[in-house]
């Protein structure tokens, strides 16, 4: 079977010599089973050593493929070419991220707003080791799992526009796993996170654009979790007027 | 023990974004459509409440009120304004079964049932406000 061939169109932004990123375009043969990565790497390895980007386990685990690929975020370990043959692939750094090289985002405000929600289990007492595990039952697992499929890869940022235009909104996979651990029975940290996550960067800076839903390549729905954070918080609060007396 | 926080610092670029962003794709332009009805219904509400305001200014300025929104510019507006408040409203309840988690018993209902019982609980209220207002 021959090869096809298709031009690739991909960011660069060398500060070094640049002011501002451009465009270089590239053409390439490719078999049937390559994706944008394979396509990326092949360019650096036989063509432009000094092309830039983040990769590394080449199947879905790691999160570090993101870009915009045609205009949509992407992990391009699972992008295949042949989806987007024979028109050109316009290869991005993912959207609303500033650039440092290439195609590489700045990720140091995620990595900030993930710490922020405490991303692990907060216990009031830990219990002393000779007591053991923490147990708990399949259905107690079902009721986070979901939302701890994350694997930061950034996409629902790129696909969120109130992101975008606020940069300070704490966003949707940061929201996902408070949520992912507000709704572990074995943890007890939900009070320390309400205050990121109910203030106003939090979950009222979101309209609902559901665009995160969409890009996220584990399912990890994020705009689910924000809309049921909402209900979780003003159910919280209405609670909290009525009966006052109820909260110690 | 907290661990200092190593600082770098390298240049970045942060790109501008286009005034026409939600021009690019349908998704974008279906949620600032979204956005947008609010705006009709708020004119929609004032209007409203402009009527119900003349109703203690008595019958005659009430019906001359009545009088006005029966010109073509005022039909074309509820007619685009019901649109939206449609539009909206859609939005909304189809949503419905991801917003809100029912369980019966240790039984979770699921989301497309929810979605479904809200959407025709909405069609189902509709239709009485319609049957008692156009008795
Ligand atoms: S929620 Fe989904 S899209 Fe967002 S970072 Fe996690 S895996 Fe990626
Ligand atoms: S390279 Fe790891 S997710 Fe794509």
């Amino acid at each position: 079977m021959s090869a096809k061939k298709i031009t690739m169109r991909v960011t660069r932004y060398r500060p070094e010599q640049e002011d501002a990123p451009t465009e270089q375009a590239y053409e390439l043969e490719f078999p049937d089973d390559w994706v944008v990565l394979d396509a990326l790497n092949y360019i650096k390895d036989d063509v432009d050593g000094t092309l830039t980007f983040r990769w590394s386990c080449r199947m879905g685990i790691c999160g570090s493929c993101g870009m915009m690929v045609n205009g949509e975020p992407k992990l391009t370990c699972a992008a295949f070419l042949r989806d987007y043959y024979p028109a050109e692939i316009r290869v991005e750094p993912l959207q609303y991220f500033p650039i440092i090289r290439d195609l590489v985002i700045d990720m140091t405000d995620f990595l900030h707003k993930l710490k922020a929600i405490t991303p692990w289990i907060v216990r009031d007492e830990e219990k002393p080791l000779a007591e053991g595990e923490y147990l708990q039952t399949p259905a107690q697992l079902a009721d986070y799992k979901q939302f701890s499929m994350c694997i930061n890869c950034m996409l629902c940022y790129s696909a969120c526009p109130v992101y975008g235009h606020e940069p300070e909104f704490i966003g949707p996979a940061a929201i996902a796993l408070a949520h992912r651990y507000n709704l572990d029975s074995r943890d007890e940290g939900q009070e320390a996170r309400q205050q990121v996550i109910a203030s106003s960067e939090g979950i009222w800076d979101c309209t609902l654009v559901g665009e995160c839903t969409e890009v996220c390549p584990k399912r990890v729905d994020p705009a689910m979790a924000i809309q049921r954070t909402k209900v979780a918080t003003t159910t919280e609060w209405a609670k909290s007027m009525l009966m006052p007396w109820g909260k110690q | 023990m907290k661990q200092p926080e190593p600082e770098y610092t390298y240049p970045t670029y942060h790109r501008p974004i286009p005034a026409t962003w939600w021009l690019r794709d349908r998704k974008y332009f279906l949620f600032m459509m979204r956005e947008l009805s609010s705006f009709f219904i708020a004119v929609f509400l004032l209007i409203y409440l402009y009527g119900l305001s003349l109703l203690s200014k008595g019958q005659a300025a009430y019906g001359q009120f009545q009088e006005t929104l029966r010109s073509g510019g005022f039909t074309l507006f509820f007619v685009v304004a019901f649109i939206f408040a449609v539009y909206h409203s859609w939005t909304w309840w189809s949503i419905m079964g991801k917003v809100q988690v029912v369980r019966l018993g240790d039984h979770k209902v699921p989301e497309r049932v929810i979605t479904a019982v809200a959407l025709a609980g909405w069609v189902v209220a509709s239709a009485v406000v319609l049957f008692v207002f156009t008795r």
